[in-house]
This record gives structure tokens, C-alpha cells and sequence, in this order.
């Protein structure tokens, strides 16, 4: 670990300022940020602490939504009795994250922004351009059974490991950011930047921008499903995750929100996969479809080739299970 | 009055007495708690980490990112860096960890790197955090030293073929033919790390007289401290080990590894105490890995199911200059009688982190190989997987025709069926919504040995005190070795102290091989036999007439209380075990019999092990609690052998690419289910006087094979390259359709 400077802000004007310049970084739960700085695959020459903020509620908005602060809890948040109600979907992938310990420390900002799980990235003996600009990406050629299949780009694979915000994807939330001056809300979906050829830039967040809170837009109804798939029954990353919100009118899909973890370098949403379904009678044809629209430019490396396979039939099981008659 | 006197066994024949059968106490066998159980969970237990000396520095090693030969690095810069107090570029250092029981230095560094991942040096600073940047801004330049091949089925591998580990007998290509049924099918197990939840430290100090006192942690302390002076160059007398807490070793800490080295080193040069603690990630690669395996298996049987032919051919992989490779086919020279037999044992030679012995080194990977091949045999002859075992019991050495000490493989599969409840369907019969269900069993079986040992027990009238550098890896030597004690001296165990890991106390086996509860227990138990004889001739009777219980002496109705038989002094008997012919003259095994049942997702190949039981066979059971963690122990490492556990190497390099726990797929709670343990009641008269067997590692020999054995019979795909994950699962189940 690099020696850094540290300060711990008070509020959030406090610390927005304090975050001023490039090499700063906020420190919430410290369970991604911390691990990586002692491998210095991140070296942030200032820390602002921001976890005597005031950002730890969860609270009603005036369109029926919830404000979730930035510094909820996994835990606090999967287990808060309106999200479980009314966006269980939310729920559902907050619990199938990390580890109980991990998770009453992580909070809702830090889980946005944390990094890939890129064993290379991990390693400073080995080139990454997301870690190194420029230095190459060893994972391409090398070993990527956990890395992406859509979005990527000749310079990076990377995916986004959050389960969280896969869910929030789906239930199209947005993020209430604070900058220098003025904040501004950004929809989850233009939140995260594909990596082109600047794989070490992920979201649109300005230096020194901090996330204060999550807005999920009024319940979505529907049947809702979170389901992961891993390499264990618990405590691994999704190889492959789906959040689904579905409703079904009169015989039809009145209703298909869905979100991947586990494919690409954002939380992948894929409107025309949506539009495919909607109106439509369920059948295993129709989540077919759906699946090959949703993979017409997915891309294996390799060790990642089963993700396109595996991503087709688990799309099909949770819209089966989604449509089904009775639950 | 002190005197000493010993008692030896040089272990020949049989011991039918079964003296401790005709003890009083009633504490051997018990569940006893672990004596150290609550300075454990109150943190109290020191461990290698944790000790403090005063001005101590701190160490941490740097990582050579490529092979070569090292030209030089910016140690002056690193040097002039804050807080750093030395760069340790030593020639002595080592390349990986010594082999168990090597007794002398491994491989040292000079000036070459030979696999990626090799510490090259050691930066020691004030802080720990100082230490910890300075090693990682260090830059080692290194000269690339040729090509190099990192797999080891890499046709350009330089691929050894030892004389002594080929075997052939009979005709197995005619017996192939000839057969009714027959298989020849290729397995891989994959590279392994015993990932030891306490990470490799130790804590250096030297007095003014050259002597080296080192807290580590280690499982084979004799032949640490050997190791470590043959590294350093200084007389055995001189070096100290203490070990008296380890969290886990699994083999990973039988041989000195690097840390203690770079420890002893740093505190010569700086004449101030220094620790070395391993990051996680450095665990992975500098201690010795199982290696992976590529294991072809031909199996011949007649119409019955009686087999004519057995063959295990196996490729492992090391690293230049180590002589250990990984024992495949062990339990293969003796688990099943067929009249034609080829065993083939072939190391390559390649660039990946040294291989070592990891959790039964051999048995584990082989026997898990061997049982899925005997499975799917039976399944081509038409005949129920354990009914085809039951066929094919040895009734004595295949090969060599040695009786076995005891044959208990019959016994336990027989019990272990009837407790599972074993019933045996064809494939894809059983479905709950998207999962299949499906029961597999395996046969376990593991070598057992034992090793010298040596043990002091000190009596005194209010109790009795042991000890010997004997070491506790979790697995329950404190409580054991108490019990032992405390039966045969006739006390509560309160009353008995057992004093372990100290290189200065009496050599006693150490931790390894499932060897150490056996070896050590027998020398407590001749040091305790040589204190009755003791007692006896002073009251005058015969030891076999004798009853200690409670601290008393009793004979014919006669109880004296210790306390008045001993006065004030202290009486100390030293046990000494010396392996003999017994150990050559039959096959000495344990035996079990592993049932389970999985879950198969027919959508993504996911697998659950929804049960899973076990039926064992180990001699005399010391102490029912540990050996039954033990076997859970084993088991959940079956579940990891099958389904979740492999170290990846990258193609171009052989580095390790998943060396952390969030990576390296260790089965977590919920890859769990109740697990059934099971002990068949047994007195093994050529194991020891204790008739105690190993127990350590047996359930890992099989476990695996009965849950891929499981998911064959859930969904019809059979998996031969492990771990079973699910992507190689959904490709089977694409495949049927
Ligand atoms: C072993 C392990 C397993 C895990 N498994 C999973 C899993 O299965 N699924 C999953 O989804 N996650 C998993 N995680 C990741 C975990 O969810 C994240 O580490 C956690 O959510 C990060 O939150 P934090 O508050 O600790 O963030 P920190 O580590 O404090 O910060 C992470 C990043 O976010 C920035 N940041 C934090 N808060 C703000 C803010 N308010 N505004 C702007 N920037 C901010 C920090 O500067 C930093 O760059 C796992 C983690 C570990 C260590
Ligand atoms: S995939 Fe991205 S994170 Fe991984 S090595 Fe390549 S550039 Fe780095």
C-alpha cells in the first residue's frame, strides 16, 4: 500500500471539496478499495472517508419510489421490508452477493463502482489496460472463463461483478450524484462506459463526483426473479445472472425488464430483447428468440465460450418461470 | 528423584494384548473436547503470527514475475526507501518449500528463477505495510533462460519414467480383449492447493550465542529444524522451532518453506528479531501444490463382473530437482485383486510452482480416478456399482500376495449401503422440477503408516504431564494425546497437560500421512506403560494386574492413592517408537465406503450434493469428535475435488492465476450438506499397540468419485475431467439432447 492521505469528511459538501483532485478516492466499506490498494492495483494518494455522511436512509419519494442513501448497507437494503415487498428482485441479488460479513460492510455507492474481478487485473506482474493504460490485456489469450461476451472490446473483457446492480438495471433506476458545485442524476444505464479503448474509465462520474444515493422509480410489479449462477453455491461471482421483472396480461408478456450480470462490462440491459418479448404469448420459442437477439454479438474467448450457452438456457428457465400459470 | 528411563518398540510383529482394551479411565474413544478448544475461540492461542518479540522488523517477499537468471535488481533504491531497513538478497533463500520429511535444504535460489512466482528476495522494513510496498516496487531483472514448457502434456515436456514406480504383471492387453467388458478411459485432476486457513509465517530471532529460536508454522518440526539448519549452515543444536498452535497444513506445511528462511536470514543480518507473513496470494505459489494428473485407466471383467485386468497409467508434472512426485496410483497396487496388472507412473518435468504432498498425496486424486472408471465398468456390465466392488474384494495383496493387516473394504461397504439406505436405479429417473437427482458411491481406501517417534510423560502424584514436539494442525493431538495419557495413568484428563511443538522436547512423528496421532500415540502410550511397570514393582505386582483410576492405584481391593505412592517426586518415562518389519511384512490400509446424492440442474449443469454419508474403517478410534471432523474434513474436500477446487496455470507462463480464496473455489457452507460419519469398530493388532490407524485423510480417497459418480446417475453425463463445473456439465447435458 502506497502512503495516502486521509481525511474524513462531514458532510457531503465536505466531502465533494475535499475530493478535488485526480489522485483522490472515497473510501465507504472499504471491501473492494482496501484489497486492491494493498496489491496497489489502485493507489489513491488521498482517501476521503465519507462514512460519517448522512447517507445511510432509505426513504420514500414523492412518484412512489425509494431514495436508497449511498452508504446503506447491502445487508440494511436487502433486508428493508418495502424493498423485499415491492422490489424483491433487489433484494434477491443483494443476498446472492458476497458473503454475509462482506456484506454488512459494503454499501449501495461502493457496490456500483467496484471493480472487475479480472484475475489480471488483480495481478501487477501482468499487463491490463483497465489496471495499465496502454501496458495490453493479458486476459484475452489467457485465462477468461469469468469474463465478458458482450460489450467488450480488443483492449478489454472485463466484467462488472455486481449482482446489486444487475436488479437496479432492471428496475431502471437512476444515481443521484453530488459534484463540485451542483448534482445531477444519471439513469443507471448511461451510468457505465463500454471500454473501448479506455478500459480504465468505466463510469461518466467526473473525478471527484460522489454517488449519494440510488433512486428506484415506483414498484414495477410483476413477477421478479434474480437467478445467478456460479462456480458455488454461494460466495462466487455470477458466471451468468439474470433479473427479471415480468408481467403477464391476458395470455401475453405485458411486461419484460431485464438485466444481465456476468456478460459484459456494465450491467447489460437489451431494449430489443424486451421489445421481443412483450406482446407476445410465452413460449419456449419466443425465449429463443429472445435469446439469440440477446446474443447475436456475444463474442467467447475461449475459456469464456460455455457463457453463451449457458446465458441462452437460464434466459429461458427464469422466463419460463416467469410465465408460468401458478407459482 | 528424576531419573528417566525409556521404553522401546521396535515394531515388529503383532501387538495382540490390546493392553489399553483392559484400562479403566473410560476417556480414550470419547468425544473429549479439545483441551486448547478455548484459547482457540478466545484468540488466546499464539499462533506463528502473533508473536511480538521486542524491536521486531518486518519481512516481506518479493515475487519473480518471470524465469530466468537473475542480473541484478534496484535494491539501493529500495533500501533508501521509508522505513526499509534491508534488502535480503541471499543466495541461501529457497526456489519453494522443502518436501515432507526432506530433513535437509531444498532447492535454493542461486540466482535463478525457475518458475513465475518464485520469491528472489526479501524487503525488511519497520512497518509491516513499509515492508509490504517496498517489496512490490522492487524490480528484479531478470534474463530469459530459453523456452520452457508449463504443461505437462505438452508434447515438447521433458517427461521421466522411474524404473521402481512401473509395474507389469500378466497380460493386460490379452485380458483386455478376452473380457466381457471392458473400459479405457482418460481422467485429469486438476493442480490443488491445500489453502490452509492460517497463511505461512514465522517469526525469527537469534541470541548471542548463534542459536535461532523460530515460531513458525509447521507440521514436521524434527525436520524443520534439520531443514532449516542445512540451509542456514549451522548446527541443528542451534536452531529452535515452536509450532505450538498451526491452522492447518494439509501438507502444505511439512517442509520449510521460504518465509522461514527469509525470517532467519533477515534476523542474522539485522540482528533483531523479524517476521515474515505470507499474503494469501504468495501461499498459493510458494508452497508445494498437488499436482495436476492425467490418469488412463483400462479395466477388463468377465461376464460376472470379476475383473481380469487392471491399468493406471499416470502423468504428474514437477519442477526440475524435486524428487517428490505425486503417488497416483498408491491404493491401485493393492485396492482390487485382478490377475493382469500395469501400473505407469511418469513425471514431467515443467515450469509451474513445485508440487508437494497435499491431503493424501496420492490416494486422494488416484483412488477418486479409479473409483469413477469402476464405476462406469460396472455400468457397462450391467451390474450394481456396489454389488461389482463386493466382487472384487482382495483377500490378500494382489500384487505380492502380502496378507493384509485387516480387510475391512467389505465390511464397510456393506454397513455404509444398509446406513445410505443404497438403492440402485438407472440414470435420469429421478427428477425434482429442473433437477435431476441421482445416488453414486465409492470405495475409499488410504496406505497407513507409521513413523519414529518419540514422547516424554512426566508423573507426578496429582497427575501427569506429556511432551514431545508432536504438532496440532487442527487436527486434535492435545486432545489426544491427553487421552492416551490420562487412560493409561488412570487420571481426568484435567489432570493431564500435554506440552507440544518445541524442538527442544523429545522428536516425536509430527503431522502428516494421517501417521501422527497413531506414531506419537503409541510412544505416549510406551511411556506411560514403562510409569505402571514403574508403579507395579513399587507396589509389587504385576502391571497386568495393576488398575489406575482416578488417581489411584488398584490391586486386589487395594487403592493407594498416587499422591501418597509418589510423595513429592516426579517420575518421567520416555516412549519410543521405532517403525519395523510390521510395516513391511503385511498390507496395513484403512478402508471406507462413501454414499451420496446430488442434485443436477438441467438447465445450466449446476450440481448440489444433497447427501452424503460415509463409513469408515481406522483401527481403534482415539477420540470420536476429532476423528469424526476428520472425516467431515475429508469429505467436504471431495466435494471440492469433484465439483469446485482447481488451481488454474496460465497457458503462456504456468503462473497460478486464481490465488485467492474469492477465486480458488474451496467449497463454502451451503456446498454442504449433513454430512453421516460412521466408524466400523475395529483393533488393527499390526498397526501399534493401540491398534490405532490413520484417519486424517482417508475420506478424501473416494469421496469425490462417489458425488461424479452421483451425476452420472442424476443425468447421464459423465465427467472425467475434474472439477465436475458446470459449464462441462450443461455440454454433457447438450449433448443427450
Ligand atoms: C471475496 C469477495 C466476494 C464478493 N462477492 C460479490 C458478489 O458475489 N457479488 C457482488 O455483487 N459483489 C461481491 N463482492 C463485492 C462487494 O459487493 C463490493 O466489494 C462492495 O459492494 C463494495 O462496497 P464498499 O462500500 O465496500 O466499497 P469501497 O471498497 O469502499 O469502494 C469501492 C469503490 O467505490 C468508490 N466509492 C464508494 N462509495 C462511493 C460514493 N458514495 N461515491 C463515489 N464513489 C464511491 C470508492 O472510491 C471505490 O473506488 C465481493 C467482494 C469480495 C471481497
Ligand atoms: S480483461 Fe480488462 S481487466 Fe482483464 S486483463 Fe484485460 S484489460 Fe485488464
Amino acid at each position: 500500500m502506497r502512503a495516502f492521505d486521509y481525511v474524513r469528511a462531514g458532510d457531503t459538501a465536505e466531502a465533494v471539496r475535499e475530493a478535488g483532485g485526480a489522485e483522490t478516492r472515497f473510501i465507504a466499506g472499504g471491501t473492494n478499495l482496501l484489497d486492491l490498494m494493498k496489491l496497489e492495483v489502485m493507489a489513491p494518494g488521498k482517501l476521503v472517508d465519507i462514512n460519517r455522511l448522512d447517507l445511510g436512509g432509505i426513504e420514500a419519494t414523492g412518484e412512489g419510489g425509494l431514495r436508497i442513501g449511498a452508504l446503506v448497507t447491502n445487508s440494511d437494503l436487502a433486508a428493508d421490508a418495502r424493498v423485499r415487498r415491492d422490489w424483491p428482485v433487489l433484494s434477491r441479488a443483494l443476498l446472492a452477493g458476497a458473503s454475509g460479513q462482506l456484506r454488512n460492510k459494503a454499501t449501495t455507492g461502493g457496490n456500483l463502482l467496484q471493480r472487475t474481478r479480472c484475475y489480471y487485473f488483480y495481478d501487477r506482474g501482468e499487463p491490463c489496460n483497465k489496471r495499465e493504460p496502454g501496458s495490453g490485456c493479458a486476459a484475452k489469450d489467457g485465462m477468461n472463463r469469468i469474463l465478458a461476451i458482450l460489450g467488450t472490446s480488443e483492449h478489454c473483457i472485463a466484467t462488472h461483478p455486481s449482482d446489486m446492480a444487475v436488479a437496479m438495471r432492471a428496475l431502471g433506476a437512476r444515481v443521484e450524484v453530488e459534484g463540485q458545485g451542483s448534482g445531477r442524476e444519471i439513469a443507471l444505464e448511461d451510468f457505465y462506459r463500454l471500454p473501448g479503448d479506455t478500459p480504465h474509465i468505466e463510469t461518466v462520474l467526473e473525478p471527484g463526483e460522489l454517488i449519494t444515493a440510488v433512486i428506484l422509480p415506483p414498484p414495477a410489479g410483476g413477477r421478479q426473479i434474480y437467478r445467478k449462477v456460479r462456480d458455488r453455491s454461494s460466495y462466487a461471482f455470477a458466471l451468468v445472472s439474470v433479473a427479471a421483472v415480468v408481467a403477464v396480461e391476458n395470455g401475453r408478456i405485458a411486461k419484460a425488464q431485464l438485466a444481465f450480470g456476468g456478460l459484459g462490462p456494465m450491467p447489460w440491459r437489451d431494449a430489443d430483447v424486451e421489445d421481443a418479448l412483450v406482446g407476445e404469448t410465452p413460449s419456449a420459442a419466443l425465449f429463443d428468440r429472445a435469446g439469440d437477439i440477446l446474443l447475436a454479438e456475444a463474442k467467447g474467448y475461449g475459456g469464456n465460450d460455455f457463457k453463451i450457452p449457458l446465458t441462452r438456457r437460464t434466459l429461458a428457465a427464469v422466463l419460463t418461470q416467469a410465465t408460468e400459470d401458478d407459482q | 528423584m528424576t531419573l528417566e528411563t525409556t521404553r522401546r518398540l521396535k515394531h515388529d510383529t503383532p501387538d495382540t494384548d490390546r493392553r489399553l482394551d483392559g484400562m479403566a479411565q473410560g476417556v480414550l474413544g470419547t468425544g473429549m473436547d479439545r483441551p486448547e478448544g478455548p484459547l482457540k475461540v478466545a484468540g488466546r492461542a499464539t499462533y506463528a503470527a502473533e508473536a511480538h518479540p521486542e524491536a521486531m522488523a518486518e519481512g516481506y517477499l518479493v515475487r519473480a514475475a518471470t524465469i530466468g537468471r537473475i542480473t541484478g535488481s534496484n535494491g539501493d533504491a529500495i533500501r533508501a526507501m521509508p522505513g526499509v531497513i534491508e534488502v535480503i538478497e541471499d543466495e541461501r533463500m529457497i526456489r519453494n518449500a522443502a518436501q515432507g520429511m526432506a530433513g535437509e535444504s531444498p532447492v535454493q535460489k542461486q540466482g535463478q528463477v525457475w518458475y513465475v512466482g518464485q520469491p528472489v528476495a526479501c524487503v525488511v522494513a519497520e512497518s509491516f505495510e513499509q515492508a509490504r510496498h517496498a517489496a512490490q516496487a522492487m524490480l528484479v531483472t531478470i534474463e530469459p533462460d530459453g523456452t520452457h514448457v508449463f504443461d505437462a502434456e505438452d508434447p515438447a515436456a521433458e517427461v521421466e519414467k522411474p524404473k521402481q514406480k512401473q509395474l507389469d504383471q500378466g497380460d493386460l492387453e490379452g485380458a483386455m480383449s478376452a473380457a466381457a467388458f471392458s473400459l479405457d478411459a482418460t481422467y485429469h485432476t486438476p493442480s490443488m492447493s491445500s489453502a490452509a486457513m492460517e497463511p505461512h509465517a514465522s517469526v525469527a530471532q537469534w541470541d548471542e550465542d548463534g542459536a535461532l529460536t523460530l515460531r513458525g508454522s509447521y507440521q514436521l518440526l524434527k525436520f524443520n529444524k534439520a531443514e532449516l539448519a542445512d540451509v542456514l549452515g549451522v548446527a541443528p543444536e542451534k536452531v529452535r522451532i515452536l509450532s505450538p498452535y498451526v491452522g492447518g497444513g494439509f501438507g502444505s506445511k511439512l517442509g520449510l518453506a521460504p518465509e522461514a528462511v527469509a525470517a532467519a536470514l533477515a534476523a542474522q543480518a539485522l540482528g533483531r528479531p523479524v517476521r515474515v507473513v505470507l499474503h494469501r496470494r504468495q501461499v498459493f505459489e510458494t508452497v508445494t501444490r498437488r499436482s495436476e494428473t492425467r490418469q488412463r485407466i483400462r479395466l477388463a471383467c468377465d461376464a460376472e463382473g470379476k475383473l481380469s485386468a487392471i491399468g493406471h497409467e499416470n502423468l504428474v508434472s514437477q519442477l526440475p530437482g524435486e524428487v517428490f512426485s505425486e503417488p497416483v496410483a498408491q491404493g491401485t497396487h493393492f485396492q482390487y485383486a485382478a490377475p493382469n496388472r500395469v501400473i505407469g507412473h511418469e513425471i514431467a518435468r515443467i515450469r509451474r510452482p513445485a508440487a508437494g504432498s497435499v491431503r493424501a498425496p496420492g490416494e486422494a486424486v488416484g483412488v477418486t480416478a479409479f473409483e469413477i472408471a469402476i464405476d462406469e465398468l460396472a455400468k457397462k456390465a450391467g451390474i450394481d456399482p456396489l454389488e461389482f466392488r463386493l466382487r472384487n474384494v482382495p483377500d490378500k495383496h494382489p500384487e505380492n500376495g502380502k496378507p493384509f493387516s485387516s480387510s475391512t473394504m467389505e465390511a464397510t461397504l456393506r454397513e455404509g449401503a444398509k446406513r445410505f439406505g443404497w438403492t440402485h436405479t438407472p440414470p435420469r429417473q429421478r427428477r425434482d422440477g429442473e433437477w435431476w437427482i441421482g445416488t453414486g458411491m465409492a470405495g475409499a481406501v488410504r496406505v497407513n503408516m507409521m513413523i519414529e517417534a518419540m514422547a516424554r510423560v512426566v508423573l507426578t502424584g496429582q497427575g501427569a504431564r506429556v511432551e514431545c514436539d508432536m504438532t496440532d494442525i487442527g487436527t486434535g493431538s492435545y486432545a489426544i494425546l491427553t487421552q492416551v495419557a490420562a487412560e493409561m495413568l488412570g487420571f481426568a484428563p484435567d489432570r493431564v497437560e500435554t506440552v507440544l511443538g518445541d524442538t527442544d522436547l523429545p522428536p516425536a512423528s509430527g503431522s502428516g500421512g494421517s501417521f501422527g496421532a497413531a506414531s506419537t500415540s503409541t510412544a505416549v502410550y510406551l511411556a506411560c506403560m514403562e510409569l505402571r511397570e514403574r508403579l507395579a514393582a513399587k507396589l509389587g505386582v504385576k502391571e497386568t494386574e495393576l488398575t489406575l483410576k482416578d488417581g489411584l492405584a488398584i490391586h486386589e481391593n487395594r487403592k493407594t492413592p498416587l499422591a501418597e505412592l509418589l510423595g513429592e517426586e516426579e517420575w518421567r518415562a520416555l516412549g519410543h517408537l521405532q517403525p519395523g518389519k510390521a510395516g513391511q511384512e503385511v498390507r496395513q490400509a484403512t478402508w471406507g465406503a462413501i454414499f451420496a446424492e446430488v442434485a443436477v440442474s438441467d438447465v445450466t449443469g449446476e450440481t448440489r450434493v444433497r447427501r452424503m454419508d460415509g463409513t469408515f474403517a481406522a483401527g481403534r478410534i482415539l477420540n470420536l469428535k476429532t476423528a469424526r471432523s476428520q472425516c467431515h474434513g475429508g469429505m467436504i474436500w471431495g466435494i471440492g475435488l469433484a465439483l469446485t477446487e482447481a488451481m488454474e496455470h496460465d497457458p503462456r507462463d504456468g503462473h497460478m492465476v486464481n490465488r485467492d480464496l474469492a477465486e480458488y473455489h474451496l467449497p463454502v457452507n451451503l456446498d454442504v450438506p449433513q454430512l453421516g460419519v460412521h466408524f466400523l469398530e475395529e483393533r488393527d493388532d499390526w498397526a501399534n499397540p493401540l491398534q490405532a490407524k490413520g484417519i486424517g485423510e482417508l475420506a478424501i480417497c473416494g469421496s469425490g468419485a462417489a458425488v461424479i459418480n452421483a451425476i452420472e446417475n442424476a443425468c447421464g453425463v459423465r465427467v472425467r475431467r475434474l472439477p465436475a463445473t458446470l459449464d462441462q456439465v450443461m455440454d454433457g447435458l447438450i449433448a443427450q439432447g
